[in-house]
């Protein structure tokens, strides 16, 4: 996407940026765009972490197919993500467990934090968005 | 201290919209610096000039329109979200206008605070 090559406010500053994905892939439009708004903090070469939490952790999950629903699948842009040098991917431990859900079903690599590694990592960011 | 404030959901099904308003407004009112608000996902409906509310009822467009007019708030629309949701510069109320999500960003970048009202 060439509108978010090279970005920037002239500045120079980078913060740290999190984005914390709480809901489901699909029923609401929150996962969609709110990926599009870390691909466009990426552009700003700023430092950007995602968590995934609560129903967000099913964003991540492999084998999802929106042909029944008739949405688009953007499933895909995650594995993308290192792309756009976004590679800090997070996730809750106790959501996956409240869930069934291991590492071995999700599609990208990430980082399994418990509740006080998540508490730890929020607390050292600069801004904080959730979807 | 500049605050930046994101509004995420619409106005009347949500109070989102409405606590926004009254931060905002209340920070301005007090001294502090709101230079602009972004509205994203159901938020820019907010920024619609067809929306005829009854007339016991607060006008949320007029609102907002209004506080840009008394403080010079930067009220923007974000262009990819209000293009799947029909809301063009043709309906758009007073002083609000349609940019990028650089915009968004920027603003975590630039202000002490981003503020997010939404689900």
């Amino acid at each position: 996407m060439s509108d978010m090559d090279d970005m920037d406010d002239g500045s120079g500053i980078v913060k740290k940026f999190m984005f914390l994905n709480r809901k489901a892939p699909h029923g609401t439009v929150y996962a969609l765009e709110g990926l599009e708004v870390v691909l466009i903090t990426a552009a700003f070469d700023q430092d950007v972490s995602m968590v995934f939490t609560d129903d967000g952790v099913y964003q991540l999950l492999k084998g999802i197919d929106t042909k029944g629903i008739e949405v688009k699948d953007f499933s895909k842009t995650y594995r993308a993500l290192d792309g756009y040098d976004i590679e800090k991917l997070y996730v809750d431990q106790a959501s996956m467990d409240a869930r069934g859900l291991t590492e071995d079903d999700l599609i990208v690599d990430v980082t399994v934090l418990s509740v006080d590694e998540m508490a730890n990592l929020m607390a050292e960011q600069d801004v904080v968005i959730s979807f | 201290m500049q605050f930046g404030i994101l509004v995420n959901e619409g106005p009347y099904s949500h109070q989102a919209s409405d606590s926004a308003y009254l931060f905002a407004r209340t920070a301005l009112e007090k001294g502090y610096k709101v230079p602009r608000i972004f509205f994203y996902h159901d938020g820019v409906y907010n920024a619609s000039r067809l929306a005829t509310p009854p007339q016991d009822d607060r006008n949320v467009g007029a609102r907002w329109s209004k506080l840009a007019a008394d403080y010079g708030v930067d009220l923007v629309v974000c262009v990819a979200a209000a293009q799947r949701r029909g809301i063009t510069d043709g309906v758009l109320g007073d002083n609000f206008r349609i940019s990028g999500l650089g915009q968004l960003v920027e603003m975590g970048i630039q202000y002490d605070r981003l503020v997010t009202f939404g689900d």
